[in-house]
């Protein structure tokens, strides 16, 4: 029996529920994955004797009737979730050696229906960056490759997208505040689910930008993604945004037939500048979803160009908010003070010292925007505008249209180190096409759908409506039937 | 409107973060480059939009004001970086 890490969940579910393997070989062998492949940097703190007491548990449980989908199956965790008794940082020096009392809302549902966590997984600091650079720990490493370069897993879950595509783990949690699950999903070929906001309750996921911030599923296949989403949504009290709506079993919703659906493909994405590989991954999907009986209908989001501007106004502004809780007085870092410092002194050094350039810049810029003078120049005129995207939305659903594509990145991965000399706002440009819809709070996935000429994985978007996630995983599954992507990293690690 | 090291060295105050006054060049320059990027909002033309406040059209639930967790005074203090007596510890707050 030889790795069993390759397995997808819905292979491993059944496995394990007709007693072909126990979750105890099958934590074994992602432990071990886990091991021998330090060289990537995507677990950050490994919790090998959690993840066997886990794995015995939900084997005793497996041998009782109805056990869920998801009992025994081990996955990563990304670090911004908050899990109880574990190392918990969002990548940051300011959170050094914080073990949360208490687990985090998702990660609790997932424990409830019998998974195993491995350990956390590496991100950028604060979910802030597409590249997973701005990490206090280290960078997270791509496991594909095509020359000597390292080249990025993208950012900020690239950790987890790293730790799914290399198969240390069945699948992992991410989180997506402008693309931070979707961008890393597309640059290593694995499926990364946003939900639409309020699906999955944000109560203990480190707060970055509150009205943005939303978890989500990274797998190996869409139907992983339907299993995973549907164990981590649900209502939750303790997050007033959470939605009290019931989560259906997104699985059953897999049909791949999408006869008669309305697809929307939005001119607006169509970027002067974008690379003829992607515009023809885009059309040779366009047309493969009107093969499977989709209609295929141009629209127009006439103020896409506006999103990366607008959020990048809210969030910061949510994040300068949001991160006035490190303080070094509650939990975490506090820097040494010399005996003349006081209270002042202890924040500004304390912040100083443990939040990196890139979260710096981030709180600064929404101080500024926040100020007095400019709130309604910069932070107020963004929210209008931010209104004017969700009404551009609104408005192609109204007319019918039940899913939207779009390529998910301009670019396939691009090497580590290689955008440090841009200015910040060409990093920030990787998520062009995936910002919007967290500024409209809509639910997107993205599916491998090719590779490019040098042979990096890339990835097409499925925008589907509010609360409408298995008809957009139906859509993203005739999707990834059609394509039929099953290249896989070779082992350099 | 552009920023400069004045404004930095300010922003940087309110938000409680220590920089060097040798830095405070580079992070207006870099205020200057993200704000440039984001000055592209002023040509959309925004009459009459109210800001959008919420992303999904619910309403927020109020939960009932009552008591449900509490007395974990060693919890709360487990992650404090210094505290004393069952309180978190700062430096003097008063001359």
């Amino acid at each position: 029996m030889t790795n069993l890490n390759n397995l997808t969940i819905s292979e491993a579910r059944d496995k394990l529920k007709s007693k072909e393997i126990s979750s105890l070989e099958l934590t074994n062998s992602c432990l071990s994955a886990i091991d021998a492949a330090d060289a990537l940097g995507a677990f950050v703190h490994k919790t090998p004797e959690l993840a066997i007491e886990q794995a015995q548990r939900a084997d005793e449980r497996l041998k009782k009737e109805n056990a869920p989908d998801l009992c025994g199956i081990p996955l990563g965790i990304k670090d911004l979730f908050c899990t109880k008794g574990v190392e918990s940082q969002a990548g940051s020096r300011i959170l050094e050696n914080f073990k949360p009392e208490y687990e985090s809302t998702v990660s609790q549902n997932l424990l409830d229906n019998g998974t195993v966590m491995l350990g956390k997984l590496n991100m950028d600091e604060f979910a802030m960056g597409s590249s997973n650079e701005t990490s206090i720990y280290r960078n997270a490493i791509n496991p594909w490759k095509i020359d000597d370069r390292e080249l990025t897993p993208g950012g900020s879950s690239g950790g987890s997208a790293a730790a799914v595509a290399a198969n240390l783990c069945l699948a992992a949690t991410g989180t997506d505040t402008g693309g931070s699950i979707r961008q890393p999903a597309a640059f290593t070929g694995i499926v990364g689910v946003k939900p639409t906001y309020g699906r999955c309750s944000r109560w203990g996921i480190i707060a970055f930008a509150s009205s943005l911030d939303q978890a989500g599923p990274m797998t190996k296949t869409v139907r992983d993604g339907a299993i995973m989403l549907e164990a981590m949504a649900g209502n939750d009290p303790k997050d007033s945004t959470s939605a009290n709506i019931e989560v259906p079993n997104f699985e059953a919703m897999l049909t791949g037939d999408i006869k008669g659906k309305r697809i929307g493909i939005p001119k607006e994405y169509r970027l002067d500048a974008m690379p003829s590989e992607i515009e023809k991954l885009w059309s040779d999907g366009t047309e493969m979803l009107r093969q499977a009986g989709a209609k295929i209908e141009n629209i127009s989001l006439p103020h896409t160009k506006y999103a990366l501007p607008a959020y990048y106004v809210i969030a910061p502004a949510e994040a300068s908010s949001n991160l006035a809780r490190y303080d070094g007085v509650r939990y975490g870092r506090r820097a040494a003070l010399s005996s003349a410092d006081g209270i002042n002194e202890m924040y500004e050094k304390t912040r100083a010292e443990g939040f990196g350039p890139e979260v710096k810049r981030r709180v600064m810029i929404g101080t500024y925007v926040l100020s007095a003078g400019f709130y309604d120049a910069y932070y107020n005129r963004a929210r209008r505008v931010r209104a004017l995207i969700k009404r551009d939305f609104d408005e192609v659903f109204a007319d019918g249209v039940d899913a939207i594509l779009t390529p998910t990145t301009p670019s396939a991965a691009f090497g580590l180190g290689e955008m440090s000399d841009a200015d910040p706002v060409q990093m920030y440009l990787n998520d062009v096409f995936t910002v919007t819809v967290n500024l409209a709070g809509l639910p997107g996935v993205s599916v491998p759908a090719g590779v490019d000429k040098s042979g990096l994985p890339l990835g097409l978007q499925v925008i589907g409506r509010p609360w409408e996630e298995g008809d957009m995983l139906n859509i993203a599954y005739s999707l990834e039937q059609s394509v039929g992507f099953s290249s896989k990293p070779s082992k350099w690690w | 409107m552009s920023i400069d090291e004045s404004t930095a060295a300010k922003v940087a105050k309110l938000a409680r973060i220590e920089v060097e006054s040798k830095d405070l060049t580079a992070l207006a320059k870099e205020f200057n480059d993200i704000l440039g990027f984001i000055e592209q909002l002023n040509e959309v033309d925004v009459e009459g939009i109210e800001p959008m406040t919420s992303v999904t059209p619910q309403k927020l639930i109020r939960r009932s004001d009552n008591i449900t967790d509490g007395d974990k005074q060693t919890s709360v203090l487990k992650n404090a970086p210094v505290s004393r007596e069952g309180f978190f510890a700062v430096p003097k707050v008063v001359e």
